[in-house]
């Protein structure tokens, strides 16, 4: 093995820890081939090209950092007012008594957990695939490590239009739980779903979903990562689309000392769409960092990437963000934009932005910059009478506004601009 | 009302002086007009009153209704019945029109002691006075400025005005980007707001938006100072001949 004996070590002291579940099933054999993924990628170091910027030592620690929980006070759960078909999992366990019946027109819902026995085929095809095709050119061992040892996640066909959505809630209960879920998700063609996800889930949480969509196929993802400022989160999404799906992934983070988001996508049909976008804010001892990697293989699709962060009293951001175009994927369109807001001197912002095209006939268009508040729109609002803080608020609002209007639902954008909203009045000055 | 006593003040940054002893009493129920050619320190009053940072007041006081306007921020001043309808307004993405004078309007009550203005109240009154402005319920939908035309931007400050009721008004240079029928439009929308309670300082550099929105006392400034004062024929004159002849009087 040519790993560095350093990586080496930390990734055996970690994978000592980890054991599989004891009924693997049909999942044994990709659970097999991830883990030789693992020990010959070796686990992310601060060295790794892709890992200079976010410090992964929490997240391959053997053991989880503790992370106090967090006190939510009188405010109800987001999506609370929403009709959806509610999942839970309690520190990575699932929670049958808080769960609905995993029924849903439109839908077929497992537990991976459950599921070892049973020959679920079209997920056979999935658990794993997705992961291990993304790994071409950049490494994703906390992924391979996801699929060698996850205890459970749901598995989701769509084969029409959901009834409603599906709502996977995370519960974080206990200060030193470190929890491994696996979700795929297969949409046939023509079908469609929205998946809305929310809560921290564990004081170190490594979260993998797999999201296969046939031809036509359109998926919807929304997600909160919860307000508990001492977690720790890794998370990947796998994304294939077939010809004329779509794509569209939205995520809210406010607080946690680290976040890893990761999303690889690939457009393997033409006509494809896929927007993935996030809106963060982060006060103090904060890490947030997306990664994405967008591949257009095919014909006339268009992919949007659309990020913005928030971040004062040191906090840090980070994006890191691809698009490659395949020989071949003519008339693509690729909007990438990446935009930080410094509400003080103290917190930074990191971008790396890229572009890898190889066809001739595109158009993409990436930008990426730093600002603090605009002073001018600040003594606007304030000469109508609106308070200092209150303008500010709002202002933090108009800069988030391009990542929240990703979200197709007006409801849902709404209530992300009202939590976003919350956020901010709790955490002035 | 508006009493502006011996007014200098200086840029910040540069420490260059842009006005240098400024008097001016407005008086509730009145309309005043400041001319002035480009770079007379007539845009900069308005800021200076308002509150905008990057000016430093060297000398002399200024008080809307008796209190001291240099020493409040710019939301204090609101709150006591000071408006600037800005000549640039500022477009604000991602914040819809409606939202940003509801919270306006209600911190503006707020720090007067008053009760918010619950939703459907404040819907109505706004439904009613955008209808008077032409301003559709589309455009209150829209993020603020975003996407207007000078017009529209203009007759968005208008609207603002009448959501926040101020007591002293400055307009600065609003006629600034309108073509004639927007200008009277907007000239209509303010000469609604006149009351006897309520005064009015008109920043513009032509005669032509007098026409529409008639001035009790016209003054003119150059370089920092208010060099002569009269009724509305001084705005005919200044039409007429320029400001080389007042200056020259000046002198």
């Amino acid at each position: 093995m040519g790993l560095p004996q350093a990586k080496q070590n930390a990734t055996e002291a970690r994978l000592a820890r980890l054991s599989m579940p004891p009924e693997t099933g049909w999942t044994k054999l990709p659970r097999e081939a991830a883990l030789a993924r693992v020990r010959a990628m070796g686990l992310p170091g601060s060295r790794d090209e892709y890992w200079r910027f976010s410090d992964p030592s929490s997240l391959i620690a053997p053991e989880a950092p503790r992370a106090a929980l967090f006190e939510v006070k009188d405010e109800a759960p987001v999506f609370d007012a929403m009709d959806r078909l509610r999942i839970v999992f309690v520190d990575g366990v699932f929670d049958a008594e808080a769960s609905d019946e995993l029924a849903l027109a439109g839908v077929e819902i497992d537990r991976l957990g459950g599921a070892a026995g049973q020959d679920i085929h079209w997920a056979r095809e999935v658990y794993g695939t997705l992961e291990a095709r993304g790994h071409e050119p950049v490494d994703r061992p906390l992924a391979a490590l996801n699929t060698a040892f996850a205890t459970d996640g749901v598995l989701i066909r769509v084969t029409g239009k959901a009834e409603k959505p599906v709502n996977i809630i995370y519960l974080h209960r206990s200060e030193t739980s470190d929890a491994h879920l696996h979700h795929c998700i297969k949409v046939e063609a023509g079908a469609e779903m929205t998946l809305l996800e929310n809560g921290p889930a564990a004081a170190r949480f490594n979260k993998l979903m797999e999201v296969d969509i046939a031809d036509g196929g359109t998926f919807h993802h929304i997600r909160t990562q919860g307000r508990d400022h001492e977690r720790r989160a890794a998370t990947h999404i796998f994304a294939r689309l077939g010809k004329e799906s779509t794509f569209k992934s939205f995520t809210m983070t406010a607080n946690g000392r680290m976040t890893r988001n990761e999303c690889i996508i690939e457009l393997t049909g033409d006509n494809a769409v896929a927007h993935v976008a996030g809106a963060c804010v982060g006060d103090g001892d904060f890490v947030h960092d997306d990664t994405v990697f967008i591949t257009h293989d095919a014909v006339d699709c268009e992919s949007r990437q659309v990020f913005k962060k928030v971040l004062r009293n040191g906090a840090t951001g980070i994006f890191q963000g691809k698009i490659l175009v395949q020989p071949g994927a003519q008339k693509t369109d690729g909007y990438q934009i990446s935009q930080s807001l410094l509400l003080d001197g103290d917190s930074q912002f990191l971008a790396k932005p890229e572009l890898e095209i190889y066809a001739d006939d595109v158009a993409c268009s990436h930008g990426s910059t730093s600002g603090a508040i605009d002073e001018t729109a600040l003594f606007y609002l304030r000469s109508r009478g609106v308070p200092r803080s209150e303008a500010t608020d709002l202002l933090v609002l108009s800069f988030l506004a391009e990542a929240i209007e990703e979200i197709e639902d007006e409801g849902i954008r709404e209530e992300i601009v009202g939590r976003m909203a919350g956020w901010l009045s709790r955490h002035r000055g | 009302m508006l009493e502006i006593k011996n007014l200098h003040v200086k840029l910040e940054e540069e420490g260059k002086p842009i006005l240098k002893g400024v008097n001016l009493t407005v008086e509730a129920g009145k309309v005043h007009a400041i001319m002035g050619p480009n770079g007379s320190g007539k845009s900069t009053m308005s800021y200076v009153l308002s509150g905008r940072d990057g000016y430093e007041v060297t000398e002399g006081s200024a008080t809307l209704l008796g209190e001291d306007l240099l020493e409040m921020e710019p939301e204090e001043r609101a709150a006591i019945g000071l408006f600037l309808a800005f000549q640039y307004p500022v477009e604000i993405p991602g914040v819809g029109n409606m939202t940003f004078l509801r919270t306006a309007v209600n911190a503006q009550r707020k720090a007067r002691g008053l009760e918010e203005m619950d939703a459907a109240t404040f819907l109505k009154e706004i439904r009613a006075r955008a209808k008077e402005l032409k301003i559709d319920a589309e455009m209150l939908k829209r993020p603020v400025n975003v996407g207007f035309s000078g017009g529209e931007k203009k007759r968005n400050e208008i609207l603002q005005m009448a959501m926040l009721e101020p007591k002293l008004c400055i307009l600065d240079e609003t006629d600034s980007g309108l073509d004639v029928d927007a200008m009277k439009l907007v000239s209509d929308g303010v000469n609604a707001l006149r009351s006897p309670d309520r005064g009015f300082l008109v920043i513009t550099h032509y005669q032509r938006l007098l026409d529409h929105i008639k001035p009790d006392v016209v003054h003119i400034m150059y370089d920092g100072r208010i060099i002569k004062t009269g009724g509305p024929e001084l705005a005919l004159e200044v039409e007429k001949n320029g400001y080389a002849d007042i200056r020259a009087e000046d002198a």
